[in-house]
């Protein structure tokens, strides 16, 4: 045991909290049932978007809406990964601050490349009708026509 | 944070003792793998400008909905849940390693991380099975005017929109005798696929169910790309966990940590494989749910 210490105690000022055996599994099998039970909730999004698919007349507004629930559902379960698996929430603050201040370059980098994707796809739907003929899914054939006005609107 | 450090918070910058409280090859197991998170973000997110500059993507319930031993049968997102549950039990068995190693108790490390090192291995099986199934299995495809069967590889996709039958009869025409008689084949058992080869190609076409056929074009060329090149790399760091985790079962076995006196390498390959779990949710999210 004092050799635990010795070897330990050069770097670490504050020894880690260690949970007792009793709240340890409790945390841990909380943490399991929370993650299964959203990643059920994911999977039955996902198959209510495949029958919606499948459907006679695909509402895209009702699809967009359950993959961005699908999309918070997902941070939750990063969430606790992080914060209870790799035991980032018990570390000291300077430390989390490290990691998660970092990670915030991801808000830009995904707003950044999916809007420029998307207008790539715009300019090319305006300019390229070749493009457009040959991958425009059927059921939007109409839209292009009856959307081209608003552009000029603005 | 927890409660002693409140109560004498300590001058973490004087000198002579880790800022963050942590000792260094943690720290740097944390910074590596916030370095590889924006690895596999930037995969991610490439993979996402490419499907927004598109009008068409393929539907991941209609990629993967294949089940071993199921047969043809329609089955989108089954295999995949399998998949993302091992990787979370593996998880769960790796902190109870991790817990056990707090606690000096070999016995449990050694339990548990073998349990992890089998969940590891287990879920690579599932991704070769996944590959092959979707390298192998080949659909019948409107390519150019005619009709190919083809798999899903890095260069074309049989996942693209259903085609007009009017364009499908089309194509029988400029298709392969081969071709056509793989798709006669499908849905009359009572000829051999060589006494087909061998029949007039005009018969043949007579022998087509057009009503039955429910043929795509070929897909966006990238998603096979993407696909192989993002579930790959994520295969690729299961693998390499599965081999760090080995490795720490065996120098648990042969007494290295007990004659330390800690368990921290536990800690560390801990760490690695629960990131291994948290991309995979994000692939799993990107790929298949959404």
């Amino acid at each position: 045991m004092e050799h635990q210490h010795s070897a330990m105690s050069s770097e670490i000022s504050i020894p880690h909290h260690h949970y007792s055996d009793a709240d340890f599994r409790k945390r841990v099998r909380k943490t399991t049932i929370l993650l299964s039970v959203i990643t059920v909730i994911e999977l039955a999004i996902g198959l209510t978007i495949y029958t919606i698919h499948k459907g006679p007349d695909p509402s895209h507004l009702l699809v967009l809406m359950f993959k961005g629930v699908v999309c918070i559902l997902t941070l939750a379960k990063a969430y606790y990964i992080v914060s209870v698996f790799m035991h980032l929430g018990d570390e000291i603050r300077n430390m989390i601050m490290t990691i998660v201040v970092p990670l915030l370059l991801f808000v830009w980098f995904i707003l950044a490349f999916i809007v420029d994707g998307n207008s790539y796809k715009n300019l090319r739907n305006k300019y390229d009708s070749h493009f457009r003929e040959t991958t425009m899914p059927k059921e939007h054939h109409e839209k292009p026509a009856t959307e081209e006005p608003k552009p000029g609107k603005q | 944070m927890d409660t002693t450090a409140t109560a004498q918070q300590p001058k973490w910058w004087s000198g002579g003792k880790s800022p963050f409280n942590l000792e260094y090859g943690k720290l740097m197991m944390w910074y590596f793998l916030m370095s590889d998170a924006f690895t596999f973000g930037a995969f991610l997110i490439s993979y996402g400008s490419i499907r927004f500059s598109q009008n068409f993507w393929a539907d991941p319930n209609v990629v993967f909905n294949a089940f071993p031993g199921a047969g043809h049968r329609n089955l989108p997102l089954a295999f995949v849940s399998i998949m993302t549950f091992i990787l979370i039990i593996s998880s769960v068995t790796m902190v109870l390693a991790v817990h056990a190693g707090h606690k000096g108790d070999k016995k449990s490390v050694v339990k548990w991380l073998g349990w992890t090192i089998v969940g590891g291995v287990a879920f690579l099986s599932c991704q070769a099975w996944e590959w092959h199934h979707l390298i192998t299995g080949l659909h019948p495809t409107l390519i150019d005017g005619k009709i190919d069967w083809v798999g899903q590889t890095t260069s074309v996709n049989p996942w693209g929109q259903l085609a007009d039958p009017a364009a499908v009869t089309e194509a029988l025409k400029n298709s392969s005798q081969h071709s056509l008689a793989m798709l006669v084949h499908e849905h009359n058992h009572t000829m051999s696929h060589e006494q087909l080869m061998g029949m007039p190609k005009e018969q043949l076409m007579g022998m087509v169910n057009t009503a039955e056929l429910h043929i795509r074009k070929n897909g966006p060329v990238a998603f096979g790309g993407y696909f192989f090149g993002i579930t790959g790399f994520h295969g690729f760091h299961v693998f390499s966990g599965v081999i760090i985790n080995t490795v720490m079962l065996l120098m648990t076995q042969k007494d290295v940590f007990a004659k330390r006196g800690h368990y921290l390498m536990i800690e560390k390959a801990g760490l690695y494989w629960h990131f291994v779990d948290l991309v995979w949710v994000f692939v799993f999210l990107c790929f298949y749910l959404i």
